[in-house]
């Protein structure tokens, strides 16, 4: 284990960004989120969730597959190239961590996503234990520990001082490249600090939300559920949920004229959004409370269904704090599952 | 005063003068009440009103005012401004719907707190203008009005605009800082246009286009958006560069003009805390300067400045003349 | 076309192909006969599989592919009028170039469950498109199949679908019956006129057949409750789907129903396993 004053941690910065792009929890008009640190960033390390997830990073808003340019009846196509360059996120916490494993089994096991998968194998994910939780974090309930949060590197802060855990070869491989910007330190004060954590952990508001009545196998079971109606009544249909969500990974496929090409991009997409399975000829989903269903169900049974039971939600608390009605999964499970 | 308006609106179900109503109800925490629709007395039992109602409920009347029985609506004084507005634009149907006018001191914003370093919260008590929150890592304390939403600083006084009956305990109490409303307006507005430019920029670049200041707008109310139109040649669904970010914000902004009553419901839901409400205070300060004071949504039946033409209406050279900024 | 330096170039970037032929079908549908730039076709694919076509700039669709695998000269699609895309294609002429991908989807058990066996193909409108790639890899193949029925209906002799090609070179294989409908009575129609699940329970076909039903969900639903009713087994009865579709790999998250996706998982399903799944399509 190493160390790094917290005061000393934009040369630490600096050195990180030697390596490649470094991605971090940056403030930017009074929000954080993860954009690429530089030196004028206000790095915020101690902000729990940023507004959009670390998803992002691998998996961001936009981004473009291809190039078209068209004479007459003629076309060349030019695909993107996927990325080829190292970089790091840094001070992703947990649940997040955890997030990437979820989206993996989406883009990497079956039919591989390539600019996913390139991202994934060049990217260096250096975690952040959590030593505030808020109220309305629920990581516990997907067997998250906030105190371990995994990665290639864990990192923790104990009072002013950052202390730096490789876990994985790769996190191995990238903290040998920093050369000696972190000094040795013993593992004592984190120990101290994970069992802080913990103890905070098991007095969480929302630790005893349990997935116990949800999960593979159970679709016919809830789908005509009376309270679908009731839960999503309020629900305005705008995709926040979705966008702020770290396991959410609908996607669109459209074409923009630039004028000199057509560019072919992908971007996220909301199932909450009235025209996402709208076709010429209807909509099997007509209203919201069917996409409101759909939401939860992929997440709480659909995705447990093709995934050995793993749930597509980590208890990030982001769209208990962000739903314009204060809608969410918690208070879906609660609602359906029982308490 | 919940306990009041709990009473009444269930005496109102007993009577069959309702057949349902719109109000909110309790959630997982103290401050997550979600917007309701109760059938019955019954329903009424998990009901809340307190400084964490900010959602305005004018709205889902489009789609609860149906004839078969009369909606009763809690709506608060900035609300029923809403609700005017959506009655001139005929919207809605006044004939099925109750309205209770429910007194209003200021809403408090949750995120406001956060921001103050404040994380944990379990509890909130009003002690005076002081806020003393119960958190997780102990208690703290934060002035009542350094923690207001950002609609309650600039709140258009206590008296409702529309009602059937009031439950209000402050119904005359003024504006207490009506002037402040356009500071941040007038602040733009000196500023050159370069750094104008890049104000908006830096905010607008966080959008995520999750149509949430859109989807909770009253008087976006249109039954299919032009951005939801793929005949229309602008449909989007994410922001494909830097230009779109800012259409979709300047469309919706003219689109309201006139007609938005500054509720401040866009700014409430944006998830990355853009000032969306300032676009909209620049029109309507515009159109002050320009054909004089107007208010939408003070009454029903009431012709907008900019949806009405009479002798008197300033020439467009004359817009320029005055250099409105 | 590609020069991507790791090699890898992802599944949702369409190949270049060039449109040979076009043949109008019915008022609404047209024919595109597509190869890929180099002459040959672009990939192999099994009966009932589709493949996502794209026009620069106006977007990508799903499609199924129409012309049978034994065809290895090119592929057909049969495209029906119907939105931006499909009316974009109904306007371009012999040249023009297309991307294309694919194949998508699992397709009709041809080689397992069906080999051997007698099979009765019900068709209403478009919904021919996907059946014409079964029923032409049957007769290719038609030591390996018994009887073959095929009862196609639509709205007018105008909308019947590759009319010519079953009226000249289907009728002609072996062990083989059509039997046409159309809506209703028109002039220089002899045939039979009537919705075709009731012609359907006219023919009164015995239960040994697996019946293979494409068209619209009002028809599909009908004549399988006719099926029902004339002994068959939900096991014997397979259907194709079609939901909006965007990525094709299960991945855009549009097409599922419950936890299956139309794209990968379908779009043929035996009936009996549309009961395990929740009716949203």
């Amino acid at each position: 284990m190493q160390k790094i004053k917290l005061e000393n941690i934009n040369e630490l910065l600096q050195s990180m960004a030697q390596i490649g792009k470094v991605y971090a929890p940056i403030e930017k008009a009074g929000q954080v989120n993860y954009y690429e640190w530089n030196k004028d960033a206000k790095l915020r390390l101690d902000v729990l969730n940023t507004v959009k997830s670390a998803k992002d990073v691998f998996f961001p808003q936009t981004e473009d597959l291809a190039s078209f340019k068209t004479e007459g009846k003629e076309i060349s196509i030019q695909a993107e190239k996927p990325l080829d360059e190292d970089f790091a996120v840094f001070g992703v916490r947990a649940c997040d961590v955890k997030s990437f494993d979820i989206l993996d089994k989406v883009f990497i096991e079956e039919n591989t996503d390539e600019f996913y998968k390139a991202r994934r194998e060049h990217g260096v994910v250096i975690s952040h234990a959590c030593n505030e939780p808020e109220e309305t974090c629920f990581c516990t309930t997907f067997g998250i520990d906030a105190s371990a949060p995994k990665g290639d590197i864990e990192t923790y802060t104990v009072g002013d001082t950052l202390y730096w855990l490789p876990v994985t070869d790769k996190g191995k491989e990238y903290s040998a490249k920093l050369g000696n910007i972190l000094e040795e330190a013993d593992e004592s004060q984190v120990n101290k600090q994970k069992e802080t954590i913990k103890a905070i952990m098991d007095k969480l508001p929302l630790k005893d939300v349990t997935t116990q009545a949800f999960g593979a196998g159970k679709t016919m079971e809830y789908f005509d559920r009376p309270e679908w109606k009731e839960l999503s009544e309020a629900c305005i249909g705008c995709g926040t949920c979705t966008y702020v969500c770290p396991t959410c990974q609908c996607y669109d496929i459209r074409d923009y004229d630039t004028g000199k090409s057509i560019e072919r991009f992908r971007c996220w997409d909301s199932c909450m959004y009235s025209d996402f399975t709208m076709m010429a000829h209807g909509n099997p989903r007509k209203t919201q409370t069917e996409r409101f269903r759909q939401r939860f169900m992929h997440k709480l049974v659909y995705f447990p269904d093709n995934n050995n039971g793993e749930f597509s939600c980590v208890g990030c608390g982001r769209c208990v704090a962000k739903c314009p009605i204060s809608m969410n999964i918690v208070k879906v499970m609660k609602a359906l599952g029982g308490k | 005063m919940q306990e009041v308006i709990k009473k009444r609106v269930k005496e109102l179900f007993d009577n069959n003068t309702i057949v349902r109503a719109i109000g909110w109800e309790n959630g997982e925490f103290f401050y997550d009440h979600t917007p309701a629709v109760f059938d019955s007395a019954a329903d009424m039992d998990v009901f809340v009103y307190d400084n964490f109602c900010a959602s305005n409920l004018s709205k889902y009347l489009i789609n609860h005012c149906a004839p078969e029985g009369k909606t009763l609506v809690l709506l608060k004084p900035c609300d029923t401004y809403s609700f005017n507005q959506l009655l001139t634009e005929h919207r809605i149907n006044k004939d099925n719907i109750y309205i209770i006018g429910i007194g209003c001191d200021g809403m408090v914003d949750i995120d406001k707190i956060r921001a103050l370093g404040i994380k944990g919260i379990t509890k909130i008590t009003q002690n005076g203008d002081e806020l003393v929150i119960d958190t997780m890592y102990g208690e703290k304390k934060c002035k009542k009005a350094d923690v207001l939403l950002e609609k309650c600083l600039s709140c258009k006084g206590k008296k409702h605009m529309i009602y059937d009956e009031l439950i209000s305990e402050n119904e005359d109490e003024m504006p207490q800082d009506a002037s402040k409303r356009f500071d941040l307006v007038n602040e733009l507005e000196n500023m050159t246009s370069e750094e104008r430019f890049a104000f908006w920029q830096n905010e607008l670049s966080k959008c995520i286009r999750c149509n949430a200041c859109r989807n909770i707008c009253p008087a976006c109310s249109c039954r299919k958006c032009v951005f939801d139109n793929s005949a229309s040649g602008v449909a989007s669904k994410a922001n494909a560069d830097s230009f779109e970010e800012k259409m979709f914000h300047i469309i919706r902004a003219f689109h309201v003009a006139g007609r938005c009553t500054d509720c401040g419901e866009c700014t409430r839901v944006c998830p990355q805390g853009i000032p969306l409400h300032l676009l909209n205070r620049k029109f309507i300060k515009d159109i002050n300067t320009l054909y004089g004071e107007y208010q939408a949504g003070e009454t029903a039946d009431q012709r907008g400045p900019l949806t009405d033409y009479t002798q008197q209406d300033v020439e467009p050279t004359f817009i320029s003349d005055k250099e409105v900024k | 076309m590609c020069n991507c330096a790791n090699g890898n170039i992802d599944k949702l970037i369409p190949q270049l192909a060039v449109i040979t032929d076009i043949r109008t079908d019915t008022p609404d549908v047209k024919t595109f006969r597509v190869v890929g730039v180099d002459g040959k076709i672009n990939f192999d694919h099994k009966p009932g599989q589709c493949a996502m076509l794209t026009l620069p700039g106006i977007g990508e669709a799903m499609f199924s592919i129409t012309s049978s695998p034994t065809n290895t000269e090119y592929k057909e699609f049969s495209i029906k009028r119907c939105g931006t895309l499909t009316d974009a294609l109904h306007s371009v002429e012999v040249g023009q170039q297309i991307g294309i991908r694919g194949p998508y989807g699992k397709p009709f058990p041809v080689d397992t469950e069906f080999k051997g066996k007698n099979l009765l193909f019900i068709g209403g409108g478009i919904g021919i498109a996907p059946l014409r790639s079964v029923i032409n890899y049957a007769r290719d193949n038609r030591d390996d199949y018994g009887k073959i029925d095929v009862l196609y209906g639509s709205r007018s002799k105008e909308d019947l679908v590759d009319y010519e090609e079953m009226t000249n070179e289907w009728v002609k294989s072996r062990d083989f019956d059509l039997h046409l409908t159309i809506d209703r009575e028109q002039e220089g129609w002899d045939g039979h006129v009537g919705f075709v699940p009731n012609y359907l329970k006219e023919l009164k076909f015995d239960t040994n057949r697996i019946a293979i039903i494409c068209g619209p969900p009002i028809m599909i639903k009908f004549c399988l409750a006719a099926l029902i009713e004339m002994g068959f087994d939900k096991t014997q009865v397979y259907t194709t789907l079609e939901l909006k579709m965007k990525c094709g790999i299960g991945k855009c998250g549009r097409c599922n129903i419950g936890s299956k996706y139309v794209c990968k998982d379908g779009p043929v399903f035996r009936c009996d396993e549309l009961d395990e799944i929740p009716n949203e399509y």
